[in-house]
């Protein structure tokens, strides 16, 4: 029968002071109060707070890729870009968008959307819909959080309002896209 | 003025334009902005008042939001609950914050003459009177008061406990009273030496002598006489309040709020406040007993005396200036005192009950009566 190894680990001794914790929680006191002070320095920039606040701090900071709500790009007389194909409708897991497609009078134009709506309280914001468009007309990249609402009929967003917050894309039809500077810097 | 009047004014400032004002404004400033500070946050800022920006980034409309929205919340009384003592629970808490302030002086006697400072920092009213303008309640037992006032908030802690009808309050309630009493016992003790080298219990004798200079240039607070004293003095208190690292009786993580769980809108209100107005007083009676009060260093009724009077001050200051400085004092004092508590309870970790039980008997009160041994022998042999 072989003998068991037992470590014994040198325990850390509690002196008299750190037992007392007087001086530990000076320590203590001294770290949060130069906090405090730091917090306090009228130059924000010197201070360690991470807090960034939304509406008044803006969405520069934001990566290019955040989503945020939806707009709808215009062609180059303003009309919407859309064609009414039912790609972004068909892929949107969360079936939030509902597309009316109607006629449209000029012939080279087979559809436009008549009635285009997002149900914003059911959107997830995943995005697939700007994926699947075949001619960039549906866009996230407005830097607008979806807002808390009271009434829950605001939270649907018509055709006409997302074209307002849209702007001219010159992306050619069939998924090439001619990156326009301007346009992509919003 | 009729003296009622002024005793009147005296209430309303006193009490309502300094305590109230203060303990309110603390649960924003002191709790949460104060807190948001250490921890790196913001703290509350989003509430408006008078349109954007008025005050916003220090919290204060929030406060008056809280205010509006703890008196417009349901009033619930649980069933079983013994109506009239759940409902005299709160004030039973809350007024006693407020009337241990009778006693509290924010500056010296009015001497309506002219005011002399002789040797031994002694001042000297000539062609007038004192006139008590700045103490609701001028009695020379006023310690006495004091603590005989403050001691009642465990009966509304208790009751409130018992009332309730709740396994969590009744826990809460017995922590509170047993903490409470316990830490009561250490104060007085640890004040018992003060007592002895003073030979006062008139708050405003007490800090007069504590003008007085200690070998020839240092005034004579009383946390040069009994550093001790005063340590023990200020944990205790801090336990007293019921504040972190001391909030046993309503520690979340096992009695969901104590013996305030049952309690709703303003009656909850009413029992922070409490809390918040006893951390001020806390703090009025360390400013006043250790630190001099409404002393400012080296001022006296005439102006600065550097060393031992001469007759003629060294910096010679008007009287009403004098006046000003030292109420001022006093009030920086006790704000400063109320900002050390809030440190330290966002400084330490909350204790286990029994931590603070042992801490309470076993190792304060040992220290309070060993100082009160020493400070004894010494008052004795010099």
């Amino acid at each position: 029968m072989g003998t068991v190894d037992v470590k014994v680990m040198e325990r850390h001794q509690k002196t008299f002071w750190e037992k007392s914790y007087i001086p530990e929680i000076a320590r203590g006191l001294g770290v949060t109060i130069s906090q405090f002070f730091t917090n306090l320095n009228p130059k924000k920039e010197e201070r360690e707070t991470f807090t960034i606040e939304y509406p008044e701090s803006g969405t520069a900071h934001y990566a290019p890729r955040w989503r945020g709500q939806h707009r709808l790009m215009l062609r180059e007389d303003g009309q919407v870009r859309c064609v009414a194909c039912m790609c972004c409708s068909t892929i949107c897991p969360a079936n939030c968008i509902h597309i009316e497609a109607a006629e449209h009078d000029d012939p080279t134009i087979e559809k436009y959307p008549r009635v285009f709506v997002i149900d914003e309280l059911r959107c997830i914001v995943c995005g697939l819909c700007v994926e699947a468009c075949p001619c960039d007309a549906i866009r996230m990249d407005t830097g607008v959080h979806m807002a808390p609402r009271t009434d829950r009929s605001t939270s649907f967003h018509q055709r006409d309002d997302m074209m307002k917050r849209g702007g001219l894309s010159i992306a050619t039809r069939a998924g090439q896209r001619a990156i326009d500077e301007k346009e992509e810097s919003r | 003025m009729p003296e009622w009047l002024i005793s009147l004014i005296k209430i309303a400032v006193i009490v309502f334009g300094f305590v109230m004002a203060v303990a309110s404004l603390l649960t924003v400033l002191g709790d949460r902005k104060q807190s948001a500070k250490i921890q790196n946050r913001m703290g509350p800022n989003r509430a408006q008042l008078f349109g954007k920006g008025f005050l916003q980034n220090t919290g204060i409309p929030h406060f008056i939001a809280d205010g509006i929205k703890m008196v417009l919340k349901e009033n619930t009384i649980p069933d079983g609950a013994n109506k009239f003592l759940f409902l005299i629970a709160p004030m039973l808490v809350f007024l006693p914050g407020l009337f241990a302030w009778a006693t509290i002086p924010f500056m010296d006697h009015w001497c309506t003459g002219e005011i002399q400072v002789i040797a031994n920092h002694q001042e000297i009213c000539t062609g007038g009177e004192w006139k008590n303008y700045f103490q609701i309640m001028d009695i020379n037992g006023g310690l006495l008061y004091a603590f005989a006032i403050a001691s009642i908030s465990v009966y509304g802690a208790a009751i409130a406990g018992w009332a309730s009808n709740s396994k969590f309050s009744l826990l809460g309630g017995l922590r509170s009273s047993a903490q409470m009493i316990s830490y009561e016992v250490t104060m007085g003790l640890s004040l018992a030496g003060i007592i002895l080298l003073y030979g006062t219990l008139d708050f405003n004798e007490m800090s007069r002598m504590q003008g007085e200079q200690l070998f020839g240039f240092l005034p004579m607070w009383g946390v040069f006489l009994q550093p001790v004293a005063f340590f023990v003095f200020f944990l205790a208190g801090m336990a007293e309040t019921k504040r972190s690292p001391f909030d046993l009786p309503e520690g979340e993580s096992e009695l969901v709020a104590g013996y305030i769980t049952e309690y709703s809108s303003m009656r909850f209100g009413v029992m922070q406040l409490g809390e918040y107005a006893a951390t001020v007083f806390i703090a009025a009676l360390v400013a006043l007993m250790f630190f001099g009060g409404w002393q400012v260093p080296w001022l006296y009724g005439d102006g600065f005396h550097f060393g031992a009077p001469t007759g003629t001050p060294d910096i010679a200051v008007p009287y009403i200036v004098v006046v000003v400085l030292r109420i001022s004092a006093m009030i920086i004092k006790t704000l400063f005192f109320v900002w050390l508590q809030f440190m330290m309870r966002w400084t330490l970790p909350r204790f286990r009950y029994d931590q603070v039980m042992t801490l309470g008997w076993k190792i304060l009160l040992p220290i309070s009566l060993a100082n009160l041994l020493v400070t004894a022998l010494l008052a004795a042999i010099f």
